[in-house]
């Protein structure tokens, strides 16, 4: 994205059109990327087994739970941690 | 007539051709990024799973844990990515309201 190669030819309002459109593109691609991460974690996390051809029902409801748990685990440190400032 | 305005200047369906062009362009680099993401998780995950000795080849066996971790972790991918977005949307939702 760091290359400044010309552009001959657009006019501002297109500049500005593209430059939107990147921006969105960009969070997609953020948005991806922690999916990424989250099914490496849930599957480090739910899939302890061996591999056959489907999951396990233990597996299987580990996986549907994983993302929430994470999320809620994610809310609990930060407010945990703005209860510890209050006090200090 | 368009020549009327200044010279080089490309005509608005020119530029819209351009425009579309690039977008579509970064879309297909960002679908590409993307699908390597996945598959170089997949074999991290997988290779973990399946091939706990490495001898001097794949046995089948290997193989056929192989085929089947990838589809696993496709699914995996899938149901996390359903959980992740309505998560989102749903606290989107109440952080609205909560403001």
């Amino acid at each position: 994205m760091s290359s400044q190669a010309p552009i001959p030819a657009l006019d501002e309002a297109s500049k500005r059109e593209l430059e939107g459109f990147l921006e969105q593109e960009q969070a997609k691609a953020k948005l991806q990327a922690s999916i990424h991460e989250l099914t490496n974690t849930c599957w480090n996390t739910c899939i302890t087994g061996s591999i056959s051809s489907k999951f396990s029902k233990g597996e299987a409801a580990c996986l549907e739970n994983c993302v929430d748990r994470f999320l809620d685990s994610s809310l609990y440190i930060v407010r945990q941690i703005e209860a510890q400032k209050q006090q200090i | 007539m368009s020549s009327l305005f200044g010279s080089g200047a490309s005509s608005s369906s020119d530029m819209t051709a351009r425009k579309d062009q690039m977008k579509q362009q970064i879309q297909q680099e960002l679908a590409i990024a993307n699908a390597q993401q996945l598959i170089n998780k997949i074999n991290e995950n997988c290779f973990a799973k399946c091939v706990t000795k490495p001898s001097t080849s794949l046995t089948s066996s290997q193989e056929s844990c192989l085929s089947q971790c990838m589809t696993l972790y496709m699914a995996a991918f899938d149901q996390v990515s359903r959980s992740y977005v309505a998560r989102i949307t749903k606290e989107r939702g109440t952080a609205g309201l909560g403001l």
